[in-house]
């Protein structure tokens, strides 16, 4: 097992790994919308007090789960790279930032959409609410911090450090509804809890938190070969391969 | 099935704007992703390719 990792955290090895791997997580994350989007649209009763206009929960609460996981996953990836130096974690964080950013984005976004019939405003600055928008621009200041280094070891270098100190916000969003007293409602679903929702409502959400989080996995996956090339491109196993051959062919005639 | 027209369904209670305002911007901006993220393997191959191009034009062998 332990060898196995080691394997596959070269780069090298790990390229292909992740090409067999991106169809599966993708065509899981279809199958689980569909799933999903069934239960939430079609089968889920309507809400006692929000009429039809929860159903954004279907959308809201797996994205904005999701924006938190991957910036989790990102600074997971760059302890490892800064305590064990290996290439493939920087490159890893790298490939999660924009699908985190997309997520982000879309959970302050459908956030305003709820909160506008519901409580009167599209934004407040409570905060739950501002402390997304912080993790939303702190996705985007990783992307333009390491694609504004050159060196690409410095870049990785400087991102893990921005992603790290960056986590200390996720448990912030988190609690962030029972540490002040905001206009977000608290949670529906927790961990000690339990879940005060509707069984049918509460599955629909479920799946579709673990399509979309199938979805990230797959867009990684697909982003990080990109990168890999890119970065790989003065070795020889990069030059040998098939697509990059065939590029090479293609560009010549 | 719990609605009783297309129309019912589009409606979505008189929260239309607000349910598919949420569903459309999610699905459009995975599918841009989708297609970015395609086109970013694209170009990647295609820089890979035409270094290694340069690098045979110019007889250097740097592997």
């Amino acid at each position: 097992m332990i060898r196995k990792l080691f394997y596959f955290s070269s780069p090298q090895n790990f390229y292909p790994l992740a090409g067999k791997l991106w169809p599966m997580f993708a065509c899981l994350a279809t199958a689980l919308t569909i799933w999903g989007l069934w239960l939430g649209m079609f089968v889920a009763p309507t809400d006692v007090q929000q009429g039809e206009g929860y159903r954004i929960i279907y959308v809201h609460v797996p994205v904005s789960w999701m924006s938190m996981v991957i910036y989790l996953a990102m600074a997971f990836w760059a302890l490892l790279g800064l305590t064990f130096n290996t290439r493939l974690s920087g490159m890893l964080t790298s490939a999660l930032a924009p699908t985190g950013a997309i997520f982000a984005f879309l959970s302050l976004w459908t956030g305003a959409l709820w909160g506008k019939p519901m409580w009167g405003t599209w934004w407040v600055w409570d905060a739950r609410l501002t402390s997304e928008l912080i993790l939303f621009f702190l996705y985007l200041g990783f992307i333009a911090l390491t694609s504004a280094i050159d060196d690409a070891r410095r870049a990785d270098k400087a991102g893990a450090i921005l992603a790290l100190v960056g986590a200390l916000n996720v448990p912030v969003i988190y609690f962030s509804v029972k540490w002040w007293n905001t206009l977000h409602q608290g949670a529906s679903v927790s961990l000690t809890k339990g879940s005060s929702m509707q069984q049918t409502m509460l599955e629909a959400m479920l799946i579709m938190a673990v399509a979309f989080w199938m979805y990230a996995i797959a867009m990684t996956l697909y982003r990080v070969r990109s990168i890999i090339l890119v970065r790989e491109r003065h070795s020889q196993w990069v030059a040998d391969l098939p697509e990059v051959k065939a590029q090479s062919l293609e560009a010549r005639t | 099935m719990i609605w009783s027209s297309f129309s019912d369904f589009w409606s979505m209670g008189g929260y239309g704007l607000y349910v598919w305002g949420s569903f459309g911007v999610t699905a459009a901006l995975l599918a841009a992703e989708a297609f970015w993220t395609r086109r970013g393997r694209q170009n990647a191959l295609t820089r890979v390719a035409s270094e290694l191009q340069a690098a045979d034009a110019n007889g250097k062998d740097w592997h």
